[in-house]
C-alpha cells in the first residue's frame, strides 16, 4: 500500500503533463485534418499549428521517452526511498538503547535533501508513523493530493517526537514554568511541551546574582544549592528531572504532563496554520501556544566592535553557564570591572565585592548615573546606597560614560570620556535586556515600539491561541497603563495568568507584582508598581533613636546576606534624634522607611525600604489608585518603627 | 531648607520630598481611607476554596501538589475529601487516598517519604481555613511554590 502510494505520487505530476501531451497531439492532429477540434480542458501549454504527420512521430516518440524516463525515475527513487526507509526502521529499533533525542528527531523529521521539491511532503508524512493520539497532522500545502491519515507502522509511538502539542510553550524560563504548572492545575490531564534553546531544565534568576555567590559550599557551581531567607535550603531549579516526562512520552502520557525539550530552539511561527518549526526543520502544532522567550543581555557597542581579545574578556550576565564562568573568572584574576549600575550590576558588584575582601580581588563598578540604582531611587537614597556598595569592597565610579575599550598586555584599558582610565583583566557587562522578538516577523505579532517586546493586551493575548509572558510581553496594565517588567515575580505572576487564560480564564493582569533587591546588609527593599526616579517621591523614614540600629533590622530581615553579615554600620548616630535641620545628607540614616511615587497624585509605586512582610498594604495602596492627600498618613498603615 | 517640628522632621530635595517620624508620630492611627474589598473579585487572586464551593487547584498554597506527576491522584484524593458529606470526613474515600500514595511513592525526590502523611494533613488544614487560606499552608515538596515569594528566594518578603 505503501509503495503504491508512493509510486503514484511520485508519477501523478509526470503522468498530467504527459497525459497533457497526448491530448495536444489529439487536437492538433484534429486541425491538421479539418475535423471540428476536440473540446479538451484547458491545455497547459499553448499550441500553435503545426506541421505535418511527421511531427506525429517525434511526438510519439516524445511522449514514449518521456514515459519510460518517468517509469525509470520512479522505479529508482522507489528503491532508495525503501532503502532509507529500511535503514530507519532499522534506526528506530535500536533506538531505545539511545538516550538523547536530539539526533534521532532530526533524522526523522528532517527532509532529506534527495527528494525533489514538488515531493517533500509525501515522503516524510508517509514514512513517519504517526502517533494514534495526533488529533491533527500537519497540514502540508505542498502536496494537496495527500490527507496523510495517521499511517500504522510498527515504529512503536514513544519513540518519536509529539508532532503536535495541545499546549506549546515556547521558552523554558520562569514564566514558562508558572503557565505550565498553571495549565496542569486547572486542565485535567493536560500534555505541555516547554521547547527552549538552554540545556537547562527552569529554574530562577535571581539566586545567580545573589544567594549562590554567598553560599559557603565550594560545589555551588554544581549544586545550584542556596540558602533561603527561612534557612531551608533549595535548588534554583524549580523542580527535580523528575517531575517532567520525556517529550517522547508526551502523547502517551494517560494523565498528561510537562515535557521539556531542550537544545532546540523554535524559529518560525505559522499562525494560520498552528504551528511552528524547530531549528531542525521540526514542526510542531499546537491548540495554544505561550510565548515566553524573555531575552539577552545587552552589550556596549564599543565592546562589540573592540575585537576578539576584548570580547573574551567580558561576560555578559544572565544564564546558569554565565554564572559558572564568571565564578570562575573572579577566583583567577586580579580586576573585575561592571558597567552598569542597576539592579544586576550593582547586585553582582556587592557580591563580588564580597569576595574581595578573602581574595583581594579588586571590584570596580562603574555607570553613568550619579549613584547605584540611580533610575529606581530619589537621588537621596542612590546616593546613600552607593555609600553602601562602597563599603561593600566596591570601588564605584559614578558618572562615567565609556568611550572605548581595548586590550592591552592581556588586560583591557577602559578609558572614559571625562579622560579617567581604568585598567582591569575582565568585565561584566550589565546593561539591560533585550527582549527576544524574534518570531514576531514570522507570527506577524506586534512589537512595542516604545518599551520593546510583543505586544499584548490586558490578558496577555497577541492573538487568539498566542498568549506572551514575562521579560518578553509589554501588556497593558488596568492600574498602571501599558508597560514591560523585567522582574523574576512578574515572570511568575504573568506566566501563571498566561496559564489560567490558555486554559479560558479570561483575567487581565490584575495582581501586581513584586520585586526586590539587596546590596549589602544594610539595604535590602521591596518594591511594587512603578518605581522610577524621575517621578516626584515621598519618603517616611523611621528617625533613629537608639533603640534603632540598621543591625537589627539585618537581623530581623533575615536573609543569606544579612545573616553572615558582620559588618556594623558606622552611619547611625542614635543620639542625634534632635539634630536641627542643616545635617550633611550623609549623616541622615535612612535605615528604614516607605518612599512613594507618585503620578498625577497617584500612588503609582512603592518601595519598602528596609521593612518586610508589609507588600500587601502596599499592594493595596497601588490597587485602590486613590488621590491621598497626605502621604504620612499612608505610612503608618505600614508600622515601620515594628519590626 | 527644612523645618525640624517637635517630632518629625520634613525637608524637601527637588521634587522629592524627605519625611522623618519617630514612634510617637505613628503612633495615632491612620486616616488614610482605603477602598472596600470585593471578597467575590473574579479577577483577585482566588484562596483554596473558590467562592463557588469548588477548589482552586491553581492556588499557591498546594505547591505544585495538583501539577506533578501525581496531579491527577492528588486531585481525585483532595476532590473526594473535600466533597465527602460523611460525618467523618473523608472515610468514604481510602482508594483514592491509597493510589495516590502509591503514585507519591515512585516519585521520592519530588515527595520525600517521611512527608508522605502532609499532603494529606496540609491539605486538610488548607481546606479548614477556608478562603483566606491562600499562602498559608505551603505544600511540603522539594520545590516550593513559585508565585508566593516567600518560599522562594526573596529575601524575607
Amino acid at each position: 500500500m505503501l509503495k503504491c502510494r508512493t509510486v503514484w505520487r511520485k508519477l501523478a505530476p509526470l503522468a498530467k503533463s504527459s497525459s497533457t501531451l497526448c491530448r495536444q497531439n489529439v487536437r492538433r492532429a484534429g486541425l491538421n485534418n479539418g475535423r471540428t477540434p476536440v473540446c479538451v480542458p484547458a491545455a497547459h501549454m499553448s499550441s500553435g499549428p503545426v506541421g505535418g504527420g511527421g511531427d506525429n512521430l517525434k511526438y510519439a516518440l516524445l511522449v514514449g521517452a518521456v514515459s519510460v524516463g518517468g517509469l525509470v525515475y520512479a522505479v529508482v527513487t522507489m528503491k532508495s526511498d525503501q532503502k532509507r526507509y529500511e535503514q530507519r526502521i532499522e534506526e528506530l529499533s535500536t533506538r531505545p538503547q539511545k538516550t538523547s533525542t536530539k539526533p534521532t528527531a532530526a533524522q526523522i523529521q528532517s527532509e532529506p535533501p534527495a527528494v525533489p521539491e514538488d515531493q517533500p511532503a509525501a515522503a516524510p508524512s508517509i514514512e513517519e508513523p504517526s502517533s494514534p493520539a495526533e488529533v491533527e497532522a500537519p497540514k502540508e500545502e505542498t502536496a494537496p493530493e495527500t490527507t496523510t491519515p495517521p499511517v500504522a507502522d510498527s515504529t512503536p509511538v514513544s519513540l518519536k517526537l509529539p508532532a503536535h502539542a495541545p499546549y506549546l510553550l515556547i521558552g523554558g524560563g520562569t514564566a514558562s514554568f508558572a503557565a505550565a504548572r498553571s495549565i496542569r492545575a486547572r486542565d485535567p490531564g493536560a500534555k505541555v511541551l516547554i521547547v527552549t534553546d538552554e540545556p537547562d531544565l527552569p529554574y530562577m534568576r535571581p539566586p545567580l546574582s545573589k544567594e549562590l555567590w554567598f553560599s559557603d559550599d565550594p560545589a555551588v557551581t554544581d549544586t545550584l544549592r542556596f540558602k533561603q531567607w527561612n534557612g531551608k535550603e533549595r535548588s534554583i531549579y524549580f523542580q527535580p528531572p523528575s517531575f517532567y516526562i520525556r517529550p517522547e512520552d508526551l502523547d502517551g502520557a494517560e494523565n498528561g504532563g510537562v515535557a521539556v525539550l531542550n537544545n532546540r530552539k523554535v524559529v518560525y511561527m505559522d499562525v494560520r496554520g498552528n504551528k511552528v518549526k524547530l531549528d531542525d526543520d521540526t514542526e510542531i502544532s499546537y491548540d495554544k501556544c505561550l510565548i515566553a522567550t524573555g531575552g539577552i543581555p545587552r552589550n556596549l557597542q564599543l565592546i562589540e566592535r573592540a575585537g576578539e581579545e576584548v570580547m573574551k574578556r567580558t561576560t555578559l550576565f544572565r544564564k546558569i553557564e554565565d554564572f559558572k564562568s564568571l565564578d570562575k573568572v573572579s577566583r583567577n584574576v586580579k580586576s573585575v570591572t561592571i558597567i552598569g549600575g542597576g539592579f544586576l550590576g550593582s547586585e553582582l558588584a556587592c557580591a563580588l565585592g564580597r569576595r574581595s575582601t578573602e581574595s583581594g580581588l579588586e571590584v570596580i563598578q562603574m555607570f553613568p548615573e550619579k549613584g547605584n540604582m540611580g533610575k529606581v531611587l530619589p537621588e537621596y537614597l542612590s546616593n546613600w546606597t552607593t555609600e553602601k556598595v562602597k563599603k561593600e569592597g566596591v570601588k564605584v565610579l559614578t558618572e562615567a560614560l565609556v568611550k572605548s575599550v581595548t586590550c592591552k598586555d592581556d588586560q583591557l584599558e577602559i578609558k572614559l570620556k571625562d579622560g579617567r582610565v581604568v585598567t582591569t583583566d575582565h568585565i561584566v557587562a550589565a546593561v539591560g535586556l533585550e527582549p527576544n522578538v524574534d518570531l514576531a516577523k514570522s507570527a506577524g505579532l506586534e512589537v512595542d515600539s516604545d518599551f520593546g517586546g510583543y505586544r499584548v493586551n490586558a490578558e496577555l493575548q497577541a492573538r487568539s491561541n498566542i498568549w506572551v509572558a514575562g521579560d518578553a510581553a509589554c501588556f497593558y496594565d488596568i492600574r498602571l497603563g501599558r508597560r514591560r517588567v523585567e522582574h523574576h515575580d512578574h515572570a511568575v505572576v504573568s506566566g501563571r495568568l498566561a496559564g489560567e487564560n490558555m486554559t479560558g480564564a479570561s483575567k487581565p493582569y490584575w495582581h501586581q507584582s513584586m520585586f526586590w533587591s539587596d546590596l549589602g546588609p544594610d539595604v535590602g527593599y521591596e518594591a511594587i508598581g512603578i518605581v522610577d526616579s524621575s517621578l516626584p517621591t515621598v519618603g517616611v523614614f523611621a528617625k533613629a533613636t537608639a533603640k534603632d540600629t540598621p543591625k537589627a533590622a539585618t537581623e530581623m530581615s533575615g536573609t543569606g546576606i544579612r545573616s553572615e553579615s558582620e559588618t556594623e554600620d558606622t552611619a547611625v548616630s542614635p543620639v542625634a534624634s534632635d539634630t536641627p535641620s542643616p545635617a550633611a545628607e550623609n549623616k541622615d540614616d535612612f535605615g528604614k522607611g516607605v518612599i512613594f511615587y507618585l503620578r498625577d497624585k497617584v500612588v503609582v509605586g512603592i518601595i519598602l525600604w528596609n521593612v518586610f512582610n508589609r507588600m500587601p498594604i502596599a499592594r493595596k495602596i497601588i490597587k485602590d489608585g486613590e488621590e491621598h492627600a497626605d502621604l504620612n498618613e499612608v505610612a503608618k498603615l505600614f508600622n515601620i518603627h515594628e519590626d | 531648607m527644612s523645618l525640624s517640628g517637635v517630632f518629625c522632621s520634613y525637608r524637601q530635595e527637588g521634587k522629592d520630598k524627605i519625611i522623618f517620624v519617630t514612634k510617637e508620630d505613628h503612633e495615632a492611627s491612620s486616616n488614610a481611607e482605603l477602598v472596600e474589598e470585593d471578597p467575590n473579585d473574579p479577577y483577585e487572586e482566588q484562596g483554596l476554596i473558590l467562592p463557588g464551593g469548588d477548589i482552586n487547584w491553581n492556588c499557591p498554597c498546594l505547591g505544585g501538589m495538583a501539577s506533578g506527576p501525581c496531579g491527577t491522584e492528588f486531585k481525585d484524593a483532595f476532590s473526594c475529601f473535600h466533597y465527602s458529606k460523611e460525618e467523618i470526613k473523608g472515610s468514604d474515600f481510602m482508594e483514592q487516598f491509597t493510589a495516590m500514595q502509591q503514585c507519591l511513592q515512585l516519585y521520592p525526590e519530588l515527595y520525600p517519604q517521611e512527608d508522605e502523611a502532609s499532603p494529606k494533613q496540609s491539605s486538610k488544614d488548607s481546606a479548614a481555613e477556608g478562603p483566606s487560606a491562600a499562602n498559608s499552608n505551603p505544600a511540603p515538596e522539594q520545590d516550593s511554590d513559585t508565585s508566593n515569594p516567600n518560599t522562594e528566594s526573596s529575601p524575607g518578603s
